[in-house]
């Protein structure tokens, strides 16, 4: 009945040690030493950048944010903002959009790539929230709205917070099991299995609401957005694009992945990837035609045609054309010829339209009349770079570890969850 | 036991959410409430008559006494600070700025520009930890010890006036808080009691629309026939009348702060919140228990 949890299994010992605090200590430090070559290209170049921006987050703790960022009193919000949290946070967005389509919709065909999604999202998260935390003034106070030292609940802010924190903590249940594979802890692993479920519907429910709340963010920048970015529906506009930006993230970083990691992937799942990419090509194209109607509708309700010929209403056409237009054909084009390249291709056009759609919103189109427009410091760039490259790190680490990408060789993925359905197997097996 | 489980999971999802959409609401009762107690309170105000202001920016050198505010490079009495436009700081809280005159060219307007105390703040609204608060009075306060330096109040003010320390490596947001201690105790802010001209006046918001609608309606030759802050961002504590349009005097930003308080343009999208608290889960429970009821029949039928 417990195919997963044979009696050897659940009695060994694990073979890690990790099953006391001192053996736990032992096996987590000998897993932080590097594996593999330490000088790569890779390594020296996205080291260099840590470093510098290690540096340069020193200084701006010692001197403000004057130091080291372009902030000023029209643009209170730049690109740590706009691009590591605004931009960030909807790239994150495939992890939910995949639990739904695994765990709710049972696709189990995209299931090979969940466990990637869901911690890349979980990295994402955490690693925004670092970067939010340089951005804050008085990042120490950062807690005041968790304890209730006066909560703001009237704060849209306040909402995105929240689940900003719970979501984190859902995600980590999501991915907690390959943790308790990792650390060799059967039973851990099967109770934490046991609140995927719960943690998946609680969490799509929370990224629906701090996705579009990060576009309610804006709704108080009412007369500071140019009228073709502002609209009442940015908050469905944001939601609707996380979509379609989520799933081009999932489908740019698992084609990275297959390269970079492919020795960890079986050549079953391997098989399958292509056509996994299509499905979430067509996953990304429907949500690109919501969000290019919302858009349309916007725009006649609003009676912008005036604002079109004006420069900003010709960047404005760019982010239509090439960022939404552009994809939905090239995506119609890929799935009807069965193109995984062009899929590949037009994913990260899509990804390149949402980075732009984002900075419009929280940066160029902020206050486009300004007569002292905000450009990023190369430090504030430098800086998201290097928490980019932080992120990587992370992510690489685990998964040099963690059965992330491959399967658990005592932990196989059960083909029947529920024992009842194991029952009736059994059954039937010994009719037979 | 299947079902026991998806019982069990069932009801602590539901559970949970219900818990949560309760805690969700409160946002949005909070925001009502606001609006409630800014409708039928009788807030304190300024009236900024801007055809008696002469420009002298004693406003600006009491403001800096009151508030401890550093010592400014050009001294209060230069008046070459009046050859560009400025805007308040960290370092003052109020500034004096000089307009053409289209009537009397050789007689150029002044106008304070500071935080303008609306009936229902953005800044308030927006921060998550009540570091700004709209006080019974009417001036919107800051509490420095709550501020987390999230700046969410300078993006949401429609005038721009909070203001950041953006050099210090413990920043504050700065901005007129309307001398709330002295007026708590009965006195009037340190600006109109500098004020030699009384083109600042103190009283309470009621009265001074009263003032103002009669100095328009009594010389209406001498007014532009509007109050700037009545009804701007769903009116402000500090009202303004002059000479010209407001436009004319600086007083419109972008001229699309609207009439509408700025809190509403984010209550419908939090009232949404506890709806979807409560539907989503539902709905994804159910569509999951749909799917995976099918998957299972499929099975069956496989190992037919």
């Amino acid at each position: 009945m417990e195919r997963n949890n044979t009696i050897p299994l659940h009695a060994a010992k694990s073979p890690t040690g990790a099953d006391t605090l001192k053996g736990f200590l032992r096996f987590v430090l000998s897993e932080l030493k590097p594996k593999g070559k330490i000088i790569t290209p890779f390594n020296v170049i996205s080291g260099i950048i840590i470093a510098v921006g290690l540096a340069l987050i020193v200084i701006r703790f010692a001197f403000g944010l004057a130091s080291v960022t372009n902030l000023s009193q029209e643009y209170p919000w730049g690109i740590w903002i706009g691009f590591d949290v605004v931009t960030g946070v909807a790239f994150a967005g495939g992890a939910y959009t995949l639990c739904f389509v695994v765990h709710i919709l049972n696709f189990k065909k995209y299931e090979p790539i969940l466990k990637a999604t869901v911690l890349n999202g979980f990295l994402a998260y955490c690693f925004y929230a670092g970067a939010l935390l340089l951005d804050l003034g008085r990042p120490w106070n950062v807690v005041n709205p968790i304890i209730g030292n006066a909560f703001g609940y009237s704060s849209v802010l306040f909402l995105v917070a929240w689940h900003f924190l719970l979501y984190t903590v859902c995600q980590f249940v999501e991915v907690f099991p390959a943790v308790a594979e990792w650390l060799y802890w059967p039973k851990v692993r099967k109770y934490a299995k046991l609140c995927t479920t719960g943690a998946v519907i609680f969490g799509i429910t929370l990224s629906t609401l701090h996705q579009s709340g990060l576009g309610a963010l804006f709704l108080m920048a009412s007369n500071k957005i140019h009228p073709l970015w502002y609209s009442g529906n940015i908050p469905i506009l944001f939601f609707v694009s996380s979509v379609f930006a989520g799933l081009s993230m999932v489908i740019a970083e698992s084609t990275i992945s297959h390269r970079v990691f492919r020795d960890q992937i079986d050549p079953h799942h391997h098989a399958s990837f292509d056509d996994i990419l299509i499905g979430l090509a067509k996953g990304a194209l429907g949500a690109l035609f919501a969000y290019f109607f919302l858009k349309v509708i916007d725009f006649v309700h609003g009676h912008q045609w005036t604002q079109l010929n004006t420069p900003m209403g010709y960047w404005w056409m760019v982010e239509m054309i090439g960022g939404i237009i552009i994809p939905i054909v090239l995506f119609t084009y890929a799935i009807l010829k069965n193109n995984r390249k062009l899929v590949q291709v037009t994913a990260v056009i899509t990804a390149l339209g949402v980075i732009l759609n984002r900075l419009n919103i929280s940066v160029i189109a902020f206050k486009w009349y300004a007569a002292n427009r905000y450009y990023p410091s190369w430090m504030e760039i430098w800086v998201t770079a290097a928490v980019i490259c932080m992120e990587i790190w992370a992510f690489r680490w685990i998964v040099g570890r963690m059965p992330i990408l491959r399967e658990h060789p005592d932990f196989p993925e059960e083909e029947h969850a529920h024992p009842e359905e194991a029952e009736v197997v059994k059954w039937k097996a010994s009719a037979m | 036991m299947t079902i026991t489980r998806r019982g069990f999971l069932k009801f602590a999802g539901l559970t949970g959410s219900a818990l949560l959409a309760a805690g969700a609401r409160a946002p949005a009762k909070a925001a009502t409430a606001a609006a409630g107690a800014a409708a039928d309170k009788e807030f304190f105000g300024m009236l900024v008559d801007t055809t008696k202001c002469i420009g002298c920016r004693s406003c600006e050198e009491a403001c800096n006494a009151r508030n401890r505010l550093p010592e400014p490079k050009e001294s209060f009495s230069t008046d070459s600070v009046f050859e560009r436009q400025r805007d308040t700081t960290p370092e003052a809280f109020t500034v004096v700025n000089r307009f053409p005159n289209e009537k009397e060219p050789d007689k150029p307007v002044f106008v304070r520009k500071e935080c303008n105390h609306c009936n229902q703040p953005a800044c308030a609204t927006a921060c998550l930890v009540k570091a700004l608060e709209k006080t019974p009075e009417g001036p919107v306060i800051y509490n420095k010890d709550r501020c987390m330096g999230c700046r969410y109040c300078m993006l949401s003010c429609p005038f721009d006036a909070p203001k950041y320390q953006y050099n210090s490596p413990s920043p504050y947001v700065m901005k007129c808080v309307f001398c709330h201690d002295r007026i708590v105790k009965g006195e009037q802010p340190a600006c109109s009691e500098a004020c030699p001209e009384g083109a600042s006046l103190f009283g309470k918001r009621r009265d001074l629309i009263e003032i103002a609608r009669e100095r328009i309606y009594k010389e209406p030759g001498k007014y532009y026939p509007h109050i700037y802050g009545e009804h701007e961002a769903g009116g402000t504590e500090w009202l303004f009348i002059g000479s010209a349009a407001p436009e004319k005097l600086g007083l419109r930003d972008r001229e699309n702060v609207g009439t509408s308080s700025y809190p509403e343009k984010t209550a419908g999208f939090l009232y949404a919140v506890p709806h979807i608290f409560i539907l989503w889960p539902t709905f994804l429970f159910g569509l999951s228990y749909l799917t995976s009821q099918k998957n299972g029949k499929e099975n069956e039928h496989g190992e037919e």
